[in-house]
């Protein structure tokens, strides 16, 4: 009876596992079926969930009609120089937050958290005026020191969770051997907890390259624009083209997934561990 | 952040403001020192492009202040306020608030806790689903929005295509046109990008559970359900109840979807209060976006209180 049983609970199983598998991977394909049809196809009946003719209309579409190359450049322009200073910053702060105590640290953390719970969109006037004054409206190091800011708590607790997981006799020895903290900490331990950096710096550069309205708010020329902040214009203009929005959604999704891909088995555990941890 | 790295010489020595360190570790200057040099930049960062605009935000509320008009920025008390809550949509978008984030968390949490219990166990191509499975993750809310848009476009859309093929429904349905049926969209939308997070989150927690407890229940021949309700839940409610916690807030503050399916509309009928908000803001009218925020930030105080409050006398009343 056991056995029987446990045949059906099996089948369950795959049944779901199977179901959600195709639930989650469905809007993607469908999107990249439809970047890869002509205008025209992508309006007619009945829908083709094969394409016909795979074109690339649209992709060089983008490049041609709008500045797509520019927007990809200055995304990744934007990303990683926030995402690089981000997680160095959030190096030194996650590692005295693994390593000391001291009497602000549950304050120093508390305010991390705040920032994550409160909405952002309450700042996005104040910044902009604070852009206004340092004269950094519509430029892209403003949004990067945005970025930066933004970035830094979820980093700083994520690396700190990984932090807590190399013994410290490491760096102990380094100290005692002579080496000051910084380079302890970037000659011995850094090079320990590599897959962490990487995954933390993944994590920043995914939140960034994402980013929607704090972009939105601050870059208004078109050669400024961020991918999102492009696709956002493609939208508040009347009649979203679809065919160009399909192939500029793929290009926009392809990179993260990639970068995730590769470091998501560790992104979890980072994240995991600082929200366990706390 | 450069001159830091004093090196720590010998044995601390000192016993001022004593920490209760794991390893009962001393205060010298030095580490003092080596403290605020490390924290300093992340601090700094934060201070100014986070707690800065935040705070400057939060005083707006109490003022006129519209971008069209700058010349008067006068404190008008809780003039904002009271323009809120005698607007009409403001509540109809308080209960937006409240559908969205209820009706999405809901199959959110047991989708994904089905998951995560199923994951749990191995199983042959585990690696490759999970990597599969995650991967919303990686998209931002925004391009899901607009993805989902497509698909439940009305007349080329992908999902009436396929209802009316398996035939559940006869003529193809405006999804987005009516309120509605837009909110339905937008919660199944929410709904497929947020699973993730609780399978993750749970399958964590699941993780921590000690092999012997189960190890005990089947020598004790107990049955799978009472398995899941006596020793697996229990095990993980608290995580689990702070993660919902977590995700309350977090979709109640959460804008992207909608902002990239309906905008709010048709008629404003489909905004929550921080796409509302949003709006306000694009609009130029700080004074009244402030002044949402923080209606939005005492909410979900109240909630939160309440919410921990309870959790700390079922656990009383448990132990």
């Amino acid at each position: 009876m056991t056995s029987h049983q446990s045949v059906v609970g099996r089948v369950i199983r795959v049944l779901f596992l199977t179901l959600w598998a195709v639930i989650t991977l469905f809007p993607l394909y469908w999107i990249t079926i439809t970047s890869f049809k002509t205008p025209g196809a992508i309006f007619s009946y009945p829908l083709a969930y094969w394409p016909e003719e795979f074109s690339l209309e649209n992709y060089i579409g983008l490049f041609q009609k709008a500045q797509f190359g520019t927007y990809i450049l200055n995304s990744l322009t934007v990303s990683t120089a926030a995402a690089a200073v981000a997680t160095l910053i959030a190096m030194l702060s996650g590692y005295v937050l693994a390593r000391f105590e001291f009497r602000s640290k549950s304050a120093v953390l508390l305010a991390f958290l705040v920032t994550q719970m409160i909405p952002s969109f309450i700042a996005l006037g104040p910044l902009y005026l604070l852009m206004v004054q340092l004269g950094l409206v519509d430029q892209k190091l403003g949004l990067v020191l945005i970025y930066i800011a933004v970035c830094i708590p979820v980093s700083t607790v994520m690396l700190r969770g990984f932090f807590a997981n190399v013994p410290d006799a490491l760096e102990e020895a380094a100290l005692i051997d002579g080496c000051s903290r910084l380079t302890a900490l970037f000659r011995v331990i850094a090079p320990v907890m590599k897959p962490g950096i990487i995954a933390a710096f993944i994590f920043n550069f995914v939140n960034c390259w994402n980013e929607l309205f704090l972009s939105v708010t601050l870059m208004n020329s078109d050669e400024n624009r961020t991918i999102p902040t492009a696709l956002n214009a493609f939208i508040t203009s009347f009649n979203i083209e679809w065919a160009s929005m399909a192939a500029a959604a793929v290009l926009t999704i392809l990179p993260t997934m990639v970068l995730f891909a590769f470091a998501s088995r560790y992104i979890v555990q980072g994240l995991t561990a600082g929200a366990v941890k706390g | 952040m450069t001159q830091t790295a004093l090196p720590t010489k010998g044995r601390p020595t000192s016993g001022l403001g004593a920490p209760s360190g794991p390893r009962k570790r001393t205060f010298t200057v030095t580490r003092g020192l080596i403290v605020l040099a490390f924290m300093a930049p992340a601090v700094i960062f934060v201070a100014i492009f986070t707690y800065y605009p935040m705070i400057s935000g939060s005083q707006m509320a109490f003022r006129k202040w519209n971008l069209a008009d700058l010349t008067d920025t006068s404190w008008v008390g809780f003039d904002n306020f009271t323009a809120i809550f005698t607007d009409p949509t403001f509540f109809t978008v308080l209960g937006n608030t409240a559908i969205w984030v209820f009706a999405s968390i809901i199959p959110q949490l047991l989708i994904g806790f089905a998951l995560a219990l199923w994951l749990r166990r191995r199983f042959r191509f585990r690696g490759v689903y999970q990597a599969l499975i995650f991967f919303p993750w990686a998209i931002s809310g925004f391009l899901i929005g607009i993805v989902f848009r497509w698909m439940f476009n009305g007349e080329f859309g992908v999902i009436n295509d396929l209802l009316v093929k398996i035939g559940i429904v006869d003529t193809p349905v405006p999804w987005l046109a009516k309120p509605g049926t837009a909110m339905f969209a937008l919660v199944v939308a929410n709904v497929w990008y947020g699973v993730t997070f609780f399978a993750i989150m749970i399958l964590a927690a699941l993780q921590s559970v000690p092999d012997e407890l189960y190890e005990a229940a089947a020598l004790d021949g107990a049955s799978k359900p009472r398995v899941l309700f006596q020793i697996t839940i229990p095990q993980i409610a608290t995580t689990l109840a702070l993660t919902v916690l977590l995700r309350v807030i977090w979709i109640f503050n959460f804008p992207d979807i909608i902002y990239a399916m309906t905008g709010g509309g048709p008629a404003n009928q489909t905004h929550i209060v921080t796409t509302w908000m949003i709006e306000t803001t694009q609009r130029g009218d700080y004074g009244h976006a402030s002044a949402t925020g923080l209606i939005v930030v005492a909410v979900l105080l109240v909630f939160s209180a309440f919410y921990l409050l309870a959790l700390r006398e079922r656990k009383e009343v448990r132990s």
